[in-house]
């Protein structure tokens, strides 16, 4: 397959000019390159969601003209979407067969044991396990993620579009996919992979190309470049550290959770975190950290158990007094509940905060511009104006904006939820180097991370959750790769020898 | 080498400035696209006959508009929050007798004010009980607003057994029929809710909730909204301009019926959606709904001037709008 002079325009933005991109049989072709470089937007011209504005695509020695989806997948393109395209109210069984159900011989009525068999088959064949008669709304992002691989794999597809595949499944899984692309790489099926982590690129790719601001910067073997060489031709300047983890000293305990359980989610879960920590909690998807964090911050009622803020014990039934107790919440999820995506920068840093910057219910417009403008300047948010709205911003420069939003409600104690998921390594060690100043500001941090890197980079101590239990604990000299994900994967802490 | 780079982003740039002209008319045509649709259909009728553009007739269209604009004003807080009201037509029925029989046979059984202060209260006490089945309820909003619709309008025929209500006080009258330095009283009112209105959806810490909820409501109860009071207070707000609705029109008619309003809500919601308020929520201004319901009052103004039969009107009149909502969303994709 073959893309030659690839142009795409949105209203204000050129998303691609000029881009050519080969990819041959049996070939891992990674693309990689910061968020808003324009890697989405191709892969979105080769699935047939979007035309082009210009260019021409070779399959084999054809030229062709991908006007749908439909004929994208006839032409033997699938693609796993990096924001997950699912039908909620429908099983996943389902929503892998969408617009292909298998019917009952001769008629149109649905064969629905045909149906649940063939994914059930599906996911055995590539070791996932996940009920097919599960309702979509039912799983996790991260069970939701594996079956749009399932679903990409279950066309047999030539050509199949990997875009950030792994942006919310653990290590565990990752490695069942990697385990999966070789085998399709053997049996012939070009892979196009888009990922942000350059360990997993280094892992599996055969070829990188690279792409910045909508245009083609190069294409290379993976064994002739490094990490190095790579995020330069990525960012465009060298980047000195890609976890910048200033010293801090800790203070007094500013939040304290003793035997906290939500039945079936967790249970009896107790830590604390101090003034100027950072505290990481661990895990595998599905261990229960995300409703830890949202039982805190009042989205969810605890079964049993106390919180206590700087030593006294509070009743947190929602968000409102979650804040107004100085406690912030970035969430896992920021299109689903981190931003209102159609409203503007400035709509969305202020809402939390107009309480503050109102006066008898009138917004104060002044102080509400200066407060907006200072959050896109601290955070070195990209964008033409303080009124864009938040749905054309890259997926880093939207992360900016909650964590901004967040930011100026000026809270002591900050939870963060994948803080840098789907974000590029631009963005990612920005929005690391301001966690890691927050911590040095005296703020008590909580991050919440799926990567491994992330989590021993930035964390002053971490705790492990596995299945919805506290596993373990460990302070930073003490972390290690492998402590955490035996604790991850349920053995408890001292119970078990690590050497 | 060098040579040949700069001169390519010299084009670039030139080609960057045309394309920014371009852009910005772009930008025009869509941010007031419904108001040029307006104007150009008020040239149409101004260039076909000469009743159109007169002071007496825009006066008289305006005076009509005015019900519906307020309706629709309502109707646009609601919708903005990813609501619906079908409800409005039948509170602004139930709030009008019930306010009319408290001025009946041309005696006041209380002062005006209190009339009036009552038919609020009442379409505010239906709005309230529309918010809290969506909310506490948990009906969709199409439902809860269904299910009211019939019951007021089931309320004001028993209320009055079916009769209309006649021979209002001439102080009531007045709020429908009166004038103030020639202009008819329901065009201030109209002036007046609308301008309230821009101001709390634009200046208030309220509008904004409002925005926010109907953008994303998960993200908002996240941000430490009170999402459902919110909701409970817009379809409130639709409820108490119903019945201000109710009673301006009883008034300007000297009579009350049961049987006010029916399908009012519709030309509401079109005013509404016309002016750009999204269905799917989030989107919408005062504005933009004022020109919607002045779009559909000089259709039906215009075609009568111009001896189009009514069945006829209905037909242009559906195909006015949908072509005026298709020709915005086309300019905004």
């Amino acid at each position: 397959m073959k893309l030659e002079g690839i142009s795409k325009n949105f209203p204000g933005v050129k998303a691609l000019q000029n881009v050519s991109l080969s990819v041959h049989k049996g070939e891992v072709h990674a693309l990689m390159g910061e968020n808003g470089a324009g890697k989405s937007t191709l892969m979105k011209i080769i699935a047939g969601l979007y035309r082009p504005d210009a260019g021409e695509i070779f399959i084999g020695n054809e030229k062709v003209h991908i006007h749908n989806a439909r004929e994208a997948i006839k032409l033997g393109i699938s693609m796993i979407h990096q924001e997950l395209m699912i039908i909620p109210n429908m099983t996943v069984a389902e929503n892998i067969f969408l617009g292909r159900e298998p019917t009952i011989k001769g008629t149109s009525i649905l064969n629905r044991r045909e149906l649940n068999r063939s994914a059930y088959e599906i996911f055995k064949s590539i070791d996932i396990d996940i009920n097919p008669k599960t309702l979509m709304k039912e799983l996790s992002v991260a069970e939701a993620q594996l079956v749009e691989i399932a679903k990409a794999v279950s066309f047999n597809s030539d050509i199949l579009i990997m875009d950030e595949p792994t942006s919310a499944i653990t290590d565990r899984e990752v490695e069942k996919l990697f385990k999966l692309i070789g085998e399709l790489k053997k049996s012939g099926v070009a892979i196009i992979y888009i990922s942000h982590k350059m360990d997993e690129i280094f892992k599996i790719a055969d070829r990188i190309t690279v792409l910045r601001d909508g245009q083609f910067v190069g294409s290379k073997k993976a064994n002739e470049l490094d990490r190095d060489m790579l995020i330069s031709m990525m960012v465009g300047r060298q980047l000195c550290s890609i976890f910048p983890k200033f010293e801090s000293s800790f203070g007094e305990i500013a939040l304290e959770v003793k035997n906290l359980t939500k039945k079936k989610m967790f249970y009896d879960i107790s830590f604390n975190v101090r003034k100027g920590e950072i505290l990481g909690i661990s895990g595998l998807m599905g261990a229960g950290r995300t409703e830890l964090v949202e039982t805190i911050f009042g989205l969810r009622k605890a079964d049993s158990g106390e919180i206590l803020i700087n030593g006294s014990k509070k009743y947190i039934k929602n968000p409102n007094q979650a804040i107004k107790n100085g406690i912030a919440l970035v969430p896992e999820d920021r299109k689903l509940s981190g931003l209102n995506l159609i409203a503007s920068i400035n709509d969305n840093i202020t809402l939390p905060n107009l309480n503050r910057l109102s006066t008898l219910g009138v917004i104060k417009k002044g102080e509400e511009r200066r407060c907006t403008e200072k959050q896109i300047t601290s955070l070195h948010i990209k964008t033409t104006s303080r009124n864009q709205a938040v749905d054309s911003l890259s997926g880093g420069n939207q992360q900016k904006v909650v964590i901004g939003k967040w930011l100026l409600c000026d809270p002591d104690v900050l939870i963060l939820d994948e803080p840098t998921r789907g974000v590029d390594v631009g963005a990612k060690a920005e929005i690391h180097s301001i966690i890691s100043k927050l911590a040095v500001e005296g703020k008590a941090v909580i991050m919440i991370s799926s990567e491994m890197t992330e989590i021993i980079g930035m964390s002053d101590r971490v705790i492990v959750l596995s299945e919805g239990k506290f596993t373990g604990e460990f302070i930073r000299e003490e972390i290690t790769q492998e402590k955490i994900m035996l604790c991850a994967s349920g053995c408890i802490k001292g119970e078990t020898s690590y050497e | 080498m060098n040579n040949t780079s700069s001169t390519q982003t010299i084009e670039v740039n030139d080609n960057k400035n045309g394309l920014k002209h371009i852009e910005q008319i772009k930008h025009i045509l869509t941010k007031y696209g419904i108001f040029i649709v307006f104007l150009v259909m008020v040239l149409i009728l101004s260039l076909l006959t000469d009743r159109f553009l007169t002071v007496n007739n825009l006066l008289n269209v305006v005076r009509q508009v005015s019900f519906n604009g307020i309706l629709a004003i309502g109707m646009t807080f609601v919708v903005i929050t990813g609501g619906i009201d079908l409800s409005v037509g039948s509170v602004l029925a139930v709030a009008g007798v019930v306010s009319a029989s408290l001025v009946v046979n041309g005696e006041a059984h209380v002062p005006t004010f209190i009339a009036i202060l009552v038919g609020l209260v009442v379409g505010m006490f239906c709005g309230w009980i529309n918010g809290f089945l969506v909310t506490k309820g948990k009906l969709a909003p199409f439902i809860a607003t269904m299910g009211m619709m019939t019951i007021a309008r089931g309320a004001s025929l028993v209320y009055t057994s079916g009769r209309p209500v006649t021979s209002l006080t001439k102080s009531f009258q007045k709020i429908g029929s009166g004038f103030i330095f020639g202009i008819p009283i329901p065009i201030y009112l109209l002036v007046l809710v609308a301008a309230i209105a821009f101001f709390i959806l634009k200046y208030t810490k309220f509008g904004r909730h409002v925005y926010a909820v109907g953008g994303n409501e998960t993200a908002a109860r996240a941000s430490g909204l009170n999402t459902n009071r919110i909701k409970i207070l817009v379809y409130m707000i639709s409820g108490v301009l119903a019945g201000l609705v109710g009673m301006v029109l009883s008034a300007r008619v000297n009579s009350a019926s049961p049987i006010w309003g029916v399908g009012y809500e519709l030309d509401a919601i079109a005013a509404a959606v016309i002016g750009g308020t999204s269905l799917s929520g989030g989107v919408g201004n005062i504005p933009g709904t004022i020109v919607g319901a002045l779009i559909i009052g000089i259709i039906s103004n215009g075609l009568d001037i111009l001896n189009v039969s009514s069945y006829y009107q209905q037909i242009i009149k559906g195909l006015i709008i949908i072509i005026a909502v298709l020709s915005d969303r086309k300019n905004k994709q």
